[in-house]
């Protein structure tokens, strides 16, 4: 399989730098966020679109696995959290380990199915797996169907926090954003994030180095999928709400736009996407299904004119690693 | 017994469509490398282009199996001429990406003038009403799409594996550089692989159109479990699609029959037995 990025940077002392100077901007600028009077329920909500894009990206830009359902993770992960905190009244730290469980152990299992076959045909069975699992959760009684679940309590966290002030919680979610974003570096940067894209370069020469790269897909794809799920258990608490738009595949396909806007394989490109898309959604949301024909046409500008995305295209004018 | 086999017929009807529309995917694949993700979209557009043309034309159903697939045929041509060929050469998933924009594009255009509900379109006079079987009431155009659909698959077939023609088709498949160097002019061949391949998607949605109604998202969920049928069948082999298709739309129908909840997950749940037994596919070369 030929790269998805062309030029993959070294990490050097100084892209290290470059990123964490990034990264403190960007952890900056999100924390004052409260006191510029943008609405941060819109800021909240491309949080968790952000970090569920960053958990996408690792699959694909790092190993170049194009999942075509990510939605499922974060519709099951959101259910699961929902169920756990309205019906059995669990504390909102247990409601995100359980929704978040939920969706690692979906990863375990898709993720064993879908990385038998590679390429094109790996997205084909994660679009169809989600597809699966979105007829499941119509019929399941404890989805309840087209409502969703709905009117979710959102409690202390830890006892301490009331996820209920809007100040609290914006706080809670750029806390559990930033924590999953420094972990997906982290794997970016770890030995088994280079052996992923060896693998995502090259996959024959990286078996016959030895690695047993169904097993490194299979952990990337189960981390993916965790992460995608932390995301969607968040969101339960933004929206207050579960419902089956999440498991759609044109959530999938959303999650695919944000980070192609802004830039497979970046660091921060995903970010960067998911809050163009969500402030799009936002401003457009008066048009009707002008905003999918809108969608449509930014997936056909990108991969015919910048394939590197927003992000992309910037690191490489300043011939950075971003 | 009568409703197992109506549901039978409903399976067979369906599996037209899975095979028709599978094949014209695989095709597409061989010749392009890409999956065309605007399979669903331009299969809505068949069926729209068959009630535009009744009901602004009134030009009826018999043209509109001629017409309708010429005519999203030569749209698709110009898909592959003016977006696609621009992506020979990247990975496959560019392919994916694009022809899934253009499907939302598609969509959304026919979304924001006919809404989310069916348009109905009127069976032909010649093939109104039923005959009676002995063991079922069989209605005639169910029939109809049955037996025209599986010609069409055969004579595609016929096409690609024994004429003249198909054999520069596949020899362009295995070696396009090679088959251009004796002269025959492949991206020329490629622009009409994508004509053909999409004009199966229309013709498939005009033969719907009277028994499924004409909606803008028609074809929007049916690619998605084509995209299973895929999987299952592999694209390697012509006739393989086409037996894979008929096979589970028929599984399906029984599936409504017997277990009526898990009609509309029997070939997702079916594509993962397949991938846990024989990873490969059915018919498939490892891919």
């Amino acid at each position: 399989m030929s790269a998805l990025t062309d030029d993959t940077l070294p990490i050097t002392p100084r892209a290290m730098r470059d990123e964490m100077i990034v990264f403190a901007a960007m952890a900056l600028l999100l924390a004052i966020v409260p006191w510029t009077g943008i609405y941060p329920f819109f800021v909240m909500q491309a949080l968790c679109f952000a970090l569920l894009a960053c958990a996408f990206n690792l699959l694909i830009g790092y190993g170049g696995l194009l999942s075509f359902g990510h939605a499922m993770f974060l519709g099951t992960a959101g259910y699961v959290s929902a169920h756990a905190l309205k019906v059995w009244g669990l504390s909102p730290e247990l409601g995100i380990l359980v929704g978040t469980a939920a969706a690692a152990l979906l990863g375990l299992v898709t993720g064993y199915i879908s990385i038998k076959r590679q390429g094109i045909y790996f997205s084909m069975i994660t679009l169809a797996l989600s597809q699966l699992l979105y007829f499941l959760y119509l019929q399941a009684p404890f989805t309840h169907g087209e409502d969703g679940i709905q009117g979710i309590p959102q409690g202390h966290l830890l006892g301490i926090f009331d996820l209920s002030k809007p100040l609290v919680l914006y706080y809670v979610v750029l806390v559990g954003f930033l924590a999953g974003f420094l972990l997906i570096y982290r794997t970016i940067n770890s030995p088994f994030g280079e052996v992923l894209k060896s693998i995502r370069e090259n996959e024959p020469r990286a078996i016959s180095l030895g690695y047993k790269t169904d097993q490194y897909k299979l952990l990337a794809f189960i981390l993916s999928g965790t992460l995608a799920g932390f995301a969607g258990s968040l969101k339960v608490f933004v929206a207050q709400n579960a419902s089956l738009t999440d498991v759609h595949w044109s959530m999938s396909g959303e999650i695919v736009l944000m980070t192609l806007v802004g830039g497979l394989g970046t660091i921060f490109g995903p970010v960067v996407g998911a809050f163009v898309i969500i402030a799009m959604q936002q401003y457009l949301a008066g048009f009707g299904q002008w905003v999918t024909v809108i969608q449509g046409v930014i997936f056909v500008a990108c991969v015919l004119l910048f394939r590197r995305g927003l992000v992309g295209e910037l690191a490489h004018l300043l011939r950075r690693s971003l | 017994m009568q409703a197992l086999y109506a549901q039978l017929l409903v399976g067979l009807i369906n599996g037209s469509f899975y095979a028709l529309l599978s094949l014209g995917l695989a095709v597409i694949f061989g010749m392009l490398n890409i999956i065309n993700f605007a399979h669903g979209a331009l299969y809505m557009m068949g069926a729209f282009v068959a009630y535009f043309l009744l009901n602004l034309g009134g030009i009826n159903y018999w043209w509109a199996l001629i017409i309708a697939p010429v005519v999203v045929g030569i749209f698709g041509m110009i898909l592959e001429r003016t977006m696609l060929q621009w992506l020979t050469g990247l990975d496959h998933l560019y392919g994916l990406l694009l022809t899934f924009g253009i499907a939302l594009i598609v969509q959304g255009v026919f979304q924001n003038y006919f809404g989310s509900s069916g348009l109905p379109y009127s069976i032909p006079d010649q093939l109104k009403g039923g005959v009676n079987l002995g063991f079922m009431f069989l209605p005639i155009y169910r029939g109809w799409v049955v037996v025209f659909s599986l010609v069409v698959c055969l004579a595609t077939w016929f096409l690609i594996e024994k004429t003249q023609l198909g054999a520069y088709l596949r020899a362009a498949t295995e070696n396009p550089t090679l088959v251009r160097a004796f002269g025959i002019n492949v991206p020329r061949m490629i622009t009409l692989t994508y004509g053909l391949g999409v004009g199966l998607a229309a013709l498939a949605g005009v033969l719907s159109a009277p028994i499924n109604q004409v909606r803008p998202l028609m074809g929007a969920d049916l690619i998605i479990v084509v995209f299973a049928v895929v999987v299952i069948g592999g694209m390697g082999s012509i006739m393989g699609s086409i037996i894979t298709g008929f096979a589970l739309g028929v599984i399906e129908g029984l599936t409504k029959y017997f277990y009526p909840e898990a009609s509309n997950t029997v070939v997702f749940v079916l594509m993962v037995v397949v991938l846990l037994v024989k990873p490969t596919g059915l018919t498939g070369r490892a891919a």
